[in-house]
């Protein structure tokens, strides 16, 4: 990529090179005892047994596995069919998780771009506008979005009053609730990043294209967005990662017919299910998805950089 | 750039779509401002300009209760950011002035370890864990939370920072007889300072932010504000709620511009730049 050059130059940072791992350790120690410990833990808690109203007894078990991917019927005693319940709530959040990184990307870029391309005094503006929100606590903003679309708030009183509809829409509960919670949760993590890359790009290749009889649409298609495809495909993990385990949306807009695997997990531990084993399975089923994406990305970085 | 330059540079339609992106971010929040003025009791019905939950927030029957959850929300953040920027400062200085070695990447993705991984995953590991080593749940375990989630985003503005600024400066002061203690304490830091303050602005927001985290390893009667808060709006969204969010929107708001404000000083002051 164009202006990040590595500033090292051999004798660089001779004056704390030395000092290199006593200045990593405590970061090391910190994480690995109080993150990578817990998620190794983790995965040894998901082949455990239960026991009842939380915790583990310490027996080697794969029921937590079984009882994802596997119907044997009530009693345990019928022939082993595919158990769709869980796998259909994670079907469920990757496409939602999915449809709101393409609505964050249909509006963000748009927005993005229109930003990086104002002048610069109007253009802090708009990066201040967008930053706020992304600063502002994920739950108000989701308790927000539910008191306005209530069937009784405010925004259905609006398009009452104003005669667009005559009976309030109802959203609150529903899966478009809850696509309409990720897309507002995760929306300024998709302008960000788009916006560094089109703010880096050089302006002269899009004049450059104009020369050689470009139409506006070929010069996007060919010039702009390859160019700027790295501020894209961050911004799309920024906001397909956490929408797929996203917790707040799905509970509180959704409620409980509209599951995805943040409240399946969520409920193992504090909900009325209290099944331990079988959360650590659900949280390294998810985890393992969530590796796969990041490891794609590392590829595709590593692929654009050479 | 030519007039015409700036015609093809334009896309119609990218302009309504940016101000419909500000609108949807914003129409939600001013809403909920809007209706914690609100006279009424009734959250639906508009009775007029009052203060009443403002005055209910910090009187009224729940009062108590929310004045121990923000004292929680901010002594937790206030150490934790402390913790969490000392650490990533060293670890930055130890990743960028080090040159290349084997497990650099190792040691980079371990350190952006908690923004990766998913928070639910995070809750639930750390909750196992606390658990399994019989660690009491509560003040202590939230705090120990909170330093590690809150590392990555102390280290990326500083890091960001000191990539920016070459390192000549520091070796000037050793070759001129400065021990490494004073090269940092009276060249680096200085310049680093506005990193370190975004990081640490970032990191003391995302802590005081954090529900899921802090839901799972809280154990029982400690709570922070976000805890409070959902607890109370499971039970439905009163108008004392909508109060305290306003309050909250206006403390991030005021972390932003502080944030903003300290980057364009950083910029201005910006004379060490890399070769």
């Amino acid at each position: 990529m164009a202006g990040i050059a590595p500033n090292n130059s051999g004798v660089d940072g001779a004056a704390f090179s030395g000092l290199k791992n006593r200045l990593l350790l405590p970061s090391w120690l910190t994480i690995g005892v109080l993150l990578v410990i817990p998620v190794l833990l983790m995965l040894v808690y998901s082949f455990l047994t239960k026991e009842f109203r939380g915790g583990v007894v310490w027996e080697f078990s794969i029921a937590a596995y079984d009882q994802f991917f596997l119907d044997r019927g009530l009693f345990g005693d019928e022939p082993v069919k595919i158990e769709w319940t869980y796998i259909n709530i994670f079907i469920r959040s990757i496409v939602q998780a999915g449809l709101a990184t393409f609505f964050c990307l249909l509006i963000g870029f748009p927005t993005a771009y229109y930003i990086a391309t104002r002048p610069p005094s109007t253009r802090a503006f708009w990066l201040f506008m967008v930053t706020v929100p992304y600063w502002v606590n994920l739950l108000i903003r989701t308790v927000s979005m539910k008191f306005l679309i209530r069937d009784s708030g405010p925004l259905n009183q609006w398009l009452l009053q104003l005669g667009v509809i005559s009976e309030p829409i109802h959203l609150i509960n529903t899966n478009v609730a809850v696509q309409l919670g990720l897309f507002y949760s995760y929306l300024p993590f998709m302008v960000l990043p788009i916006y560094a890359a089109v703010e880096r790009f050089d302006f002269a290749l899009v004049e450059a294209a104009h020369d050689l009889y470009a139409d506006r649409m070929t010069t996007l298609r060919r010039v702009l967005i390859p160019a700027v495809k790295p501020g894209i495909i961050a911004g799309c993990i920024l906001v397909f990662v956490p929408s797929l385990g996203a917790f707040l949306a799905p509970d509180l807009l959704g409620g409980a017919k509209n599951f995805m695997i943040g409240s399946l997990i969520e409920e193992q531990f504090k909900g009325s299910a209290g099944n331990w084993p079988f959360g650590a399975a659900a949280s390294m089923i998810l985890l393992s998805l969530v590796l796969v994406v990041l490891m794609f990305y590392a590829r595709n970085e590593a692929r654009s950089r050479s | 750039m030519s007039a015409a330059g700036e015609r093809i540079k334009s896309y119609p339609g990218f302009g309504l779509l940016a101000a419909t992106c500000l609108v949807l971010l914003y129409a939600p929040l001013l809403v909920v401002m809007v209706y914690s003025f609100n006279d009424s009791p009734s959250i639906t019905r508009w009775g007029g300009f009052s203060l009443t939950w403002y005055v209910d927030v910090f009187t009224g029957v729940e009062a108590g209760k929310f004045k121990v959850a923000a004292w929680n929300s901010i002594t937790i953040a206030l150490m934790a950011t402390v913790a969490s920027t000392l650490i990533a400062t060293s670890a930055a200085i130890g990743m960028t002035r080090s040159g290349q070695w084997r497990g650099k990447s190792a040691s980079f993705a371990l350190i952006n370890l908690p923004i990766m991984v998913p928070e639910i995953v995070t809750a639930v590991a750390t909750l196992i864990f606390f658990s399994a080593i019989g660690f009491k749940t509560g003040y202590l375990s939230i705090l120990l939370a909170h330093i590690v989630f809150c590392i990555p985003f102390a280290y990326l503005p500083i890091a960001a920072r000191l990539q920016g600024v070459s390192s000549s400066y520091e070796e000037a002061a050793i070759d001129l007889y400065a021990s490494r203690w004073q090269a940092f304490r009276f060249v680096l830091l200085p310049i680093l300072l506005p990193g370190i303050i975004s990081g640490a602005l970032l990191a003391f927001i995302v802590s005081l932010d954090d529900f899921l985290i802090t839901n799972f390893v809280k154990g029982a009667g400690v709570e922070t504000l976000p805890t409070a808060i959902f607890g109370a709006v499971k039970q439905g969204i009163k108008p004392n709620i909508m109060a305290i969010s306003t309050l909250m929107l206006l403390v991030s708001i005021l972390f932003v511009t502080v944030s903003w404000w300290i980057g364009r000083i950083g910029e201005k002051a910006d004379a060490p730049v890399s070769e």
